[in-house]
């Protein structure tokens, strides 16, 4: 078991308010580590601050270190581009381009310039709607409007489109809170089926899910990590008992 | 229902008064150049209407004038009315050979007269006279030639020409440098108090009245810069100071609309803050920035008093070929012939507001359109 990405102490800040309060957590390879909590406890912050979206945010701040590969990624040679292109992110609601399907992945290989001529763009981008479990449903109709997929569609094609310029770690920011229950089962299964290659964040507010697709858990209360472990242990022997409150529905 | 009711009856006194101004009044002249010391083989290229001219076809064609209605014959005709056979002989070289018989427009009162049936009794009676050889035609030169001092040679060409050099120098000039502008504020400058200024005085440079823009253009452009009066470059100069602010607005808009998930999406793969703005929020905003720039150039095109203050008001008689050559502009025009006295300008005038009108029509239908479509797409 290797760390992919560690943070240190961290702190962030929304102008005066205090998101995130002295965290410490590794991100595993191998691992789907599931970030839990109830709302504004912090999480998605920390999953913001892995990739460096929040530099965008007006006001935002961050303290501490974070590191990917031992690298902070906070240091000045570190590329934020290219950071983006090892830390992929898949968000909350499906946000593909309004552009075709084939153009939603192939515009990270392009913009990197993973892909030499069309013969090999064309590989990537098939090898990335497989990866996402995707190709067999679109493979005929790439020239279509991603907008025009349905909602799980969308979101697989979002993953694809994170594949693409074949990340490191993949950030998921409650990728099923917008699907329904049959197309949260497919991202579910895909996300055990990534698990192989990626190290991989997701949060989540679904209780029964963490349960199945992490390995490891951290929860989160009030911008402090409470309790960080193996999903197994937290869910069947948390030791806080804001943790034990939180899992079996007492609030949240 | 005020409002409604008002502008119906705004089209239609135009429309009563204006479509007449596209017909013009001819009379039927029995003409015979035959003794005229021109060889038809030598009507050729740009001298052939200095020899005609030199022989004396306009005298030619006021003898035949007297010969056909009286002594007063050649006052009856409008002051074109030999350039009228001078064309047609151009055509028609073949014209010299023969006595024919011409339809050549008429001065204005008569015209007016025989339109509406108005005017000094005088007037109307020598039109009952000569109505058997009077006949409506639709006045093509009305499009073609440029302002004149007779109402029946006038015509909008030249005004047009000088509308569209300006326009186009105002929409080549405003929409990049507005859309830049705009794209600057929204996408990468950081909240300041310099930005909040500049913010502020965007807002109220669109609210200020355009003749000022009008005093700007001449002090700057004319009195500093030493630049030609009168000239379209100008009038396109001072109508883009105007229609910037207006731009960057709806620029900025069009910019705001653009859903932040799509930006996360881009800048969740890699995308630089310069590939996310040429990438996908340009592309998303197109048509929100057009019609923005449309509807500018549209409210540039009907702006008469920068344009007053910086001399594109004078005489003037020929299309202006280059964009420092003196010209006019349309909605200009259109007030410098509701200043005239002579009635057969009120014609001209209302032709003139129909064609302008027209012109807007199109421009907004088309934002209207380009919208439309940018949005089924999308």
């Amino acid at each position: 078991m290797t760390v992919k990405m560690s943070a240190r102490h961290v702190s962030a800040y929304y102008g005066d308010l205090r998101a995130l309060d002295d965290v410490s957590i590794d991100i595993d390879t191998q691992h789907v580590t599931a970030l839990i909590g109830p709302s504004g406890c912090g999480k998605s912050t920390l999953l913001r601050l892995l990739n460096r979206m929040n530099d965008a945010v007006p006001g935002a701040r961050v303290e501490g270190s974070i590191e990917l590969d031992g690298q902070d990624i906070h240091a000045r040679d570190m590329d934020v581009v290219e950071l983006r292109a090892r830390v992929g992110m898949v968000f909350q609601k499906p946000n593909p381009f309004p552009k075709s399907i084939y153009d939603n992945v192939a515009y990270g290989p392009r913009i990197h310039g993973l892909a030499r001529g069309r013969g090999e763009l064309d590989a990537v981008v098939e090898t990335s709607l497989r990866r996402a479990g995707l190709w067999d449903e679109v493979k005929d109709r790439l020239d279509d409007r991603g907008t025009a997929l349905s909602g799980g569609q969308q979101q697989r094609l979002c993953i694809a489109r994170a594949l693409a310029v074949d990340p490191e770690v993949i950030l998921m920011d409650e990728p099923c809170s917008a699907l329904d229950p049959i197309a949260t089962a497919r991202i579910e299964e895909l996300i055990g089926a990534l698990r192989g290659r990626y190290a991989i964040a997701i949060v989540t507010h679904n209780m029964q899910q963490a349960a199945r697709v992490s390995q490891r858990t951290a929860f989160f209360y009030a911008g402090r990590l409470v309790e960080y472990g193996d999903t197994s242990d937290i869910f069947t022997n948390p030791r806080a008992t804001s943790t034990k409150d939180y899992i079996t529905g007492r609030y949240g | 229902m005020i409002a409604l009711a008002c502008l119906a009856f705004l089209v239609a006194t135009i429309a009563v008064d204006g479509v007449t101004g596209f017909v013009r009044t001819t009379v039927a002249l029995p003409v015979d150049l035959t003794h005229l010391p021109v060889d038809a083989r030598t009507l050729t290229g740009r001298s052939a209407n200095l020899a005609l001219t030199g022989a004396g076809l306009e005298r030619s064609v006021d003898a035949a004038a007297t010969r056909a209605f009286g002594s007063d014959g050649p006052t009856l005709l409008g002051d074109g009315a030999w350039l009228t056979v001078r064309d047609a002989v151009r055509r028609h070289p073949d014209l010299l050979a023969r006595p024919f018989v011409i339809h050549v427009p008429v001065t204005s009162a008569i015209d007016i007269a025989y339109k509406h049936g108005t005017g000094s009794g005088p007037v109307l009676a020598r039109m009952q006279q000569l109505k058997p050889a009077l006949d409506s035609e639709f006045d093509r030169d009305f499009f073609t030639s440029s302002d004149a001092t007779d109402p029946t040679r006038a015509g909008i060409w030249g005004a047009l020409k000088g509308s569209l050099l300006t326009i186009a120098v105002t929409l080549l000039l405003a929409t990049p440098i507005g859309v830049a502008a705009a794209v600057y504020l929204e996408e990468f400058a950081r909240p300041s108090r310099w930005t909040g200024l500049i913010e502020v005085s965007i807002n109220n440079l669109a609210a200020v009245p355009s003749i000022i823009f009008g005093l700007l253009g001449l002090a700057l452009f004319l009195g500093t810069l030493g630049m030609p009066r009168s000239a379209p470059l100008v009038g396109g100069l001072t109508l883009a100071l105007m229609t910037l602010p207006v731009i960057v607005i709806t620029a900025r808009g069009a910019i705001r609309q653009v859903p932040p998930s799509l930006r996360e999406a881009a800048m969740g793969v890699g995308a630089s803050p310069v590939q996310l703005v040429f990438h996908h929020v340009l592309p998303l905003a197109a048509p929100g920035i057009l019609t923005g720039a449309i509807i500018g150039g549209a409210r540039a095109l009907g702006e008469t008093a920068p344009l007053l203050l910086i001399g594109m008001r004078a005489f003037i008689a020929a299309a202006p070929d280059g964009l420092t050559r003196p010209a006019t502009a349309l909605p200009v025009q259109i007030f410098l012939w509701s200043d005239q006295v002579d009635g057969g300008f009120v014609e001209n005038t209302s032709a003139a507001i129909i064609v302008l009108l027209l012109l807007l029509l199109v421009l907004n239908g088309g934002a209207v359109y380009w919208r439309a479509r940018a949005e089924r797409r999308s």
